[in-house]
């Protein structure tokens, strides 16, 4: 089956594509970009006043699969990302039980194959049940699929185990992204310290918990010598520090999440509980830090960390209340409205945030841009669509997000995964 | 003649969201019950046929007590329900005992909480009033309401006075309150604590901030002492209850440099020897007992007001 899109605005900042242009696909691979593309056998698509980019890739996803099959599924959480112009996840370990070994990873891998309709990469955990205590067998887990490795939601809290399994990812190839947070002092936290916490009297979560572990991370992970991929950045201090790191040719990177660019803990006051999450929303000062990393460099990647809850999770009081929003869903306009309407970064920008770059760290070399011969995973936009976020339009299985009830704006129309169309408005 | 305020609010939930107009149209309707309180027949029909219902997830001896009474004068029907802590997680949500309350045709459910936010959260799931009697750190405006009250009616004002709160502010809802409240009608309000009890942003709340007890006593119209809670886990960088008495316990001694008609309050429950000495606690400035009095009546206003609101045949 062939495709030909027709004139698209053509966003590829691997091959410095910035204009309108052709995509021609051939089966499961891109043939070729080029002006006024002729191809009788293929269909045509036309993508006028739209913008064709390589599909995006969010590498921070829980689809809870296996275990919680209640909040998401591979099937449900891939959908929600088609429909969202995501063709590729990473998906996450912090299941039930864990991605700690290479059968769960076999396992895994055969509902993805039966279920998903995007690209899912496996995540699996640093350590056995994400204790933080023993290393899993890392060689075998890369050997049965893993891209990278994560206790998500828990930080290795052992110095000496973190290092240890720095060492392993890098003899094996591959990286860690941890999930920075010293939970002595986070504790028993539901919200960023300050002003607002103050006023609503709900007990903080420090920055220091976030910034002293990613200093300690990225140290070990230079002692190591090892690749280092910081998830969800939220303040300014661990943005500081990343920074300096690069400067110091550490070879760390860093992702940050849009609900830690597009809201402040102001948000809280009222008491939604779609807005606790972990890292919490921070204050105007560390969202302007989280925004200025994104343009400057500091953080290579946009990921949702689309956290999946059931209600019966969420209607509870503030303190009770799961940590974590979905994301996959308003990931794409949140970047559009918040850093592209600001004019803060450019399209190219966007693209390399959210698929050109993280292909790069994944290692992904045949997705992330429309090369002749790379994956056929695209998306084409509407960047000007204007839309309300319902709750009754959600694909998730899960519901909790506080952007319910805003209008959006930037819309995938169509979402090609390995040159077949998964979604079409 | 200015128009009369009308009571809007089905609920009560904090003094933050309410504006000086709102805090003195209960003010003033407190004044009114203050009268009936003091009848030989102590009752009016105000809430006849009403259900109200004290849902308590933390003990309370005083609050509940001055709730229903509060109630009782009205001749509304009153229900106490104590709910277990230790067995909220496993149990019914909030969420869902708010909702079997209502079908029991409750018209008010007043609420005290150890979560901050839960009154907020259970309003938005009933039809009921929902009163805030207390939400862990957060709020408790009836308690602010009726300290207010207790002030006017002693000194026959409230702009321009000088209020200090003392003790662990930051784990303080009767603080925050307070704050809100006074500040909005015109007070000065200063904190004072130990740096450790004084949470990040004070200032903010346009309040002055001091550690010493001395200072906050010096200049203030009225002192409001609140109850220290060695119960806690992070008070743990305070070593000892005589240490605390010793630095911050308000004492006759340190009251001899305050001003003459200076005002000692508590919201209660008092531990004698560790925020406050019995000689003041039961002294000539100690208006302690009258603000328990006074809650009654600050409490049938705020009932009155929130039934009254939803369009309760009164």
């Amino acid at each position: 089956m062939k495709y030909l899109i027709k004139n698209g605005h053509v966003i590829d900042p691997k091959n410095k594509i910035d204009a309108v242009m052709d995509v021609l696909i051939s089966g499961v691979k891109i043939e070729k970009v080029a002006k006024s593309i002729e191809a009788k056998d293929a269909e045509v698509i036309d993508a006028k006043d739209r913008i064709v980019a390589p599909g995006l890739i969010d590498m921070h996803v829980h689809l809870r699969e296996p275990g919680r099959e209640d909040k998401e599924t591979v099937a449900t959480g891939t959908h929600a990302a088609v429909c969202s112009g995501v063709t590729s996840v990473c998906c996450m370990p912090n299941t039930e039980p864990a991605i700690d070994n290479p059968k769960e990873v076999k396992a895994l891998k055969d509902i993805i194959k039966r279920t998903a309709v995007a690209n899912v990469f496996i995540v699996g955990a640093i350590t056995k049940d994400r204790d933080g205590k023993k290393i899993v067998d890392v060689e075998g887990m890369k050997k049965a699929g893993v891209v990278a490795l994560s206790d998500d939601g828990n930080s290795v809290e052992d110095p000496e185990v973190m290092l240890k399994a720095l060492k392993q990812a890098k003899k094996n190839s591959t990286f860690l992204m941890p999930h920075c947070e010293d939970k002595k002092i986070s504790d028993k936290g539901v919200m960023n310290e300050g002003i607002i916490a103050t006023k609503l009297g709900l007990r903080a979560m420090p920055k220091k918990a976030e910034y002293e572990i990613v200093k300690r991370d990225i140290e070990l992970a230079k002692k190591a010598g090892a690749r280092l991929h910081i998830a969800h950045v939220s303040c300014k201090e661990s943005i500081d520090i990343i920074r300096k790191a690069k400067k110091d040719g550490i070879k760390v990177t860093a992702e940050a999440t849009p609900h830690h660019f597009s809201l402040t803990d102001e948000c809280v006051a009222g008491y939604d509980t779609n807005t606790k999450v972990d890292p919490p929303l921070r204050s105007r000062e560390d969202v302007d830090a989280v925004k200025k990393a994104i343009s400057d460099g500091t953080i290579d990647v946009i990921a949702s960390d689309h956290a999946p809850h059931g209600k019966h999770e969420k209607d509870v009081e503030y303190d009770y209340a799961a940590f974590g929003m979905i994301g996959l869903e308003t990931s794409f306009p949140l970047a559009v409205m918040n850093l592209i309407d600001t004019k803060l970064i450019s399209w190219q920008r966007l693209v390399e945030l959210m698929s050109l770059n993280p292909a790069k760290i994944l290692g992904l070399g045949s997705k992330g841009s429309l090369s002749a011969g790379s994956d056929a995973d695209i998306v084409i936009i509407d960047p000007s669509k204007q839309w309300v976020y319902k709750e009754q339009d959600i694909k998730s299985k899960s519901k909790n997000s506080p952007f319910i009830g805003k209008t959006l704006k930037g819309a995938a129309v169509v979402t090609i995964v390995g040159g077949k169309i998964a979604y079409k408005a | 003649m200015p128009e009369k305020l009308a009571w809007k609010r089905k609920d009560l939930l904090g003094i933050e969201e309410l504006s000086k107009e709102e805090i003195e149209l209960i003010l003033n309707t407190a004044d009114s019950f203050k009268e009936v309180t003091t009848r030989r027949i102590k009752k009016v029909p105000a809430l006849r046929g009403k259900t109200v219902v004290n849902l308590f997830y933390e003990p309370s001896t005083r609050t509940r007590t001055s709730f229903e009474l509060a109630a009782k004068r009205l001749s509304a029907d009153v229900i106490n329900i104590a709910v277990e802590v230790s067995s909220v997680k496993k149990g019914e949500t909030l969420i869902d005992t708010g909702r079997n309350i209502e079908a029991l045709m409750a018209d008010v459910i007043i609420v005290r909480h150890n979560c901050s936010g839960a009154p907020y959260i259970l309003s938005k799931s009933v039809k009921a009033s929902v009163v805030n009697a207390g939400d862990g750190w957060h709020e408790h405006p009836t308690q602010a309401l009726l300290d207010i009250f207790t002030l006017k009616s002693k000194l026959g004002r409230i702009k321009g006075l000088k209020v200090s709160i003392i003790g662990d502010i930051a784990h303080s809802r009767v603080a925050r309150s307070n704050i809100w409240g006074l500040t909005k009608l015109g007070a000065q309000v200063t904190v004072c604590a130990p740096p450790v009890l004084i949470p990040p942003g004070m200032e903010s709340f346009g309040v002055k901030v001091t550690n010493d007890l001395d200072e906050a006593i010096r200049e203030a119209d009225a002192i409001n002492v609140l109850r220290m809670q060695f119960e806690r886990d992070n008070v743990s960088a305070f070593p000892s209850r005589m240490e605390y008495f010793k630095a911050y316990g308000v004492t006759e001694d340190r009251l001899k440099g305050a001003k003459k008609h200076i005002l000692v309050m508590h919201p209660g429950p008092i531990n004698r020897g560790v925020e406050i000495s019995a000689e003041v606690a039961d002294g000539p400035k100690s208006v302690i007992l009258e603000q328990v009095t006074n809650g009654i009546a600050v409490r049938m206003a705020v009932l009155y007001l929130v039934t009254h609101a939803q369009g309760g045949a009164i």
